[in-house]
């Protein structure tokens, strides 16, 4: 009755390597009023000793932060059954929960086998059933995928709990400033540092397969290009051309990369690709041209440029090779970054107020703005396309921010110290 | 948002010959982008922190107009929101750097462009390029040699000054000479 499941939660955790450095933060700015009640009860312990990792507090947290659901406090479960056979609907109907979440976890060999279930409470039935065996240390990516399932089995939508972020950390004043790129668990754990530098480190973009980083940096005191492999660290310089190399972005199909090049006097778009380190130019005009993101399906691309004036969204079209503006609302719109299924574009937008997460909708061509903070900068869609990531400031720090795609939730990865800046979800890692 | 710069035309004008002598249009193929060959014949020169060297180039040369040998002092030039013109208060400054390279031809340096946080960092490093560029263009009709002048743009990314006052961000709009 129960299926099993074997997880690759612990790919990760084996093929990192560097320093672990300060995990973020998360402090809630904002919830949803229309966020589902769910009950998460603590996992009953099998044997002896206790677990490093609360898993049903992680599921709570992750569920939380989605702004889809509000978790039960603890001091209002009335019950701690662990497997559904002893739920008692009635109860949980109670204190107005319409989900419930029970599990436990028992020792076994080097690791754990996780079980857990969830129930509809109105609906008086089982919803979902698993098991799932990790191995010690894999607690939180456990409880990550537990989260996953919770959230698709009831939303509908696959859940990104197990998703990572790359973030790129400042500390030190002018002269004696380092740099660091980092990549961590969704929810800011488990972080790792693959670079570090006293130059300027900017634009980390996931490849396709979750694998490699491309990224800007300036360690040999020109901007170049480097695309770096997660599991063994090893790099290539992909660009070092006179002037700005800047703005990588994956293709779809992970063989190419966008970039903004000033090779030519000002920053154009050209599309490399990998294999060959052969060149096209799309864009050729005396305005700067950067900050490419390719469409899902891959024919096309959008892009800043000012050639209007000042910083607009364009679409290049790679089947006829023309550029055609597509945002008109306000005199600043950049670095656009497509949602999963194409049809939405989140962007940064200037209003009387300052830059704001915004999103537009390509089919109705309307602008909404989604966040109320003022120096947002660098969003990055979660690759379920359910919230948005960016970069802002808090008091005179720079933190990162996540925004729900609806803007109705939001919360900040704020770091212990120094600066956080250009976030990058992952995709999918399962 | 618009950069009304005298240099803008003349730089485009420029680049479009460069542009012309490349004959790059679409499906080009570089061979240079392995980077240790540096791309655009800015040969020979020290990276960075070359503030010592400035003495010793300086000996002998020039046009004997009498004025200081080494490096002018004031290495550090400040921008408008959204502009790369020069500003009049700063000409002498870049006067004073064309008359020391034009009289050291041997000597370069580094034109690093910096913009103020406002804005997307990528976009940021291009506003910060077009700073440089100015300053480039103002010192080529003055005769120095382009190939004494680099640029490297830093956008946003190294700030002479934290926090988000208009009187961080001016101080933050700048083009440095590195010598």
């Amino acid at each position: 009755m129960k299926r099993v499941v074997s997880v690759m939660v612990g790919l990760w955790f084996a093929l990192y390597v560097g320093l672990a450095s300060a995990d973020l933060t998360i402090e809630i700015t904002k919830g949803s009023d229309q966020a589902i009640p769910i009950a998460i009860v603590p996992f009953a312990t099998q044997g002896q000793g206790t677990l490093s990792e609360d898993i049903a507090q992680i599921v709570s947290d992750d569920l939380a932060r989605s702004g889809q659901f509000s978790p039960l406090s603890r001091n209002s479960l009335i019950a701690q059954p662990s497997r559904s056979e002893d739920v008692h609907y009635r109860d949980w109907r109670a204190v107005d929960s319409n989900y419930l979440v029970v599990g436990q976890v028992t020792p076994q060999g080097d690791g754990y086998s996780v079980q857990f279930e969830l129930m509809d409470i109105y609906g008086e039935r089982r919803m979902l059933g698993e098991v799932v065996n990790v191995s010690r240390g894999q607690l939180r990516s456990a409880a990550h995928y537990v989260s996953d399932k919770v959230f698709e089995e009831i939303t509908g939508i696959r859940g990104a709990f197990s998703t990572r972020i790359a973030y790129v950390t400042a500390e030190g004043a002018a002269d004696n400033r380092r740099y660091a790129l980092h990549v961590a668990d969704a929810d800011g754990h488990n972080s790792q540092q693959i670079l570090s530098s006293q130059q300027p480190i900017l634009s980390p973009a996931w490849a396709p397969d979750g694998n490699k980083l491309a990224y800007v940096s300036f360690e040999s005191g020109r901007p170049a290009i480097y695309i770096q492999d997660l599991a063994s660290s090893q790099r290539i310089q992909a660009t070092s051309f006179e002037g700005i190399n800047g703005a990588p972005a994956w293709s779809p199909d992970g063989r190419k990369l966008a970039m903004s090049l000033s090779k030519d006097g000002q920053p154009e778009i050209y599309v490399m690709d990998i294999a060959s380190r052969s060149f096209q130019r799309l864009t050729n005009n005396s305005a700067i041209d950067t900050e490419p993101d390719w469409a899902p399906d891959g024919q096309s691309l959008v892009f800043t440029s000012d050639r209007s004036g000042g910083p607009q969204l364009y679409r290049y079209n790679l089947a006829n090779g023309q550029a055609e503006r597509i945002t008109f609302t306000g005199s600043y719109n950049s670095r656009g970054r497509f949602s999963p299924d194409g049809e939405t574009l989140f962007l940064i937008h200037r209003d009387d107020q300052g830059f704001h997460v915004a999103k537009k909708d390509l089919e109705t061509d309307r602008l909404t703005i989604l966040t109320d903070s003022q120096w947002d900068e660098s969003p990055s869609v979660a690759p379920n396309g359910s919230m948005v990531i960016f970069a802002t400031q808090q008091g005179n720090r720079g933190v990162l921010g996540v925004v729900s795609a609806d803007g109705n939730a939001s919360y900040r990865l704020p770091s212990a110290q120094g600066d956080v800046r250009e976030p990058a979800w992952s995709p999918f890692m399962n | 948002m618009q950069f009304k710069s005298y240099a803008k035309s003349l730089a485009v004008a420029v680049s479009l010959a460069v542009m012309a002598g490349c004959s790059s249009t679409g499906g080009s193929q570089d061979g240079s982008m392995d980077g240790t060959g540096t791309a655009g014949g800015v040969a020979g020169q020290g990276m960075a922190n070359g503030q010592a060297s400035g003495t010793q180039l300086g000996q002998g040369q020039g046009y004997g107009q009498g004025q200081g040998q080494g490096i002018p002092d004031q290495r550090t030039i400040y921008f408008d929101y959204d502009r790369d013109t020069i500003r009049p208060e700063f000409e002498s400054v870049l006067n004073a750097h064309a008359q020391y390279l034009r009289s050291n031809p041997n000597a370069s340096v580094i034109l690093q462009g910096h913009a103020d946080e406002r804005g997307t960092r990528e976009y940021n490093l291009g506003l910060g390029e077009r700073r440089a560029q100015s300053v480039e263009q103002f010192l080529t009709v003055q005769g120095v040699s382009p190939s004494q002048l680099e640029i490297v743009s830093y956008g946003e990314e190294r700030p002479a000054v934290e926090g988000h006052s208009e009187q961080s961000y001016a101080q933050n709009r700048r083009v440095v000479f590195d010598y």
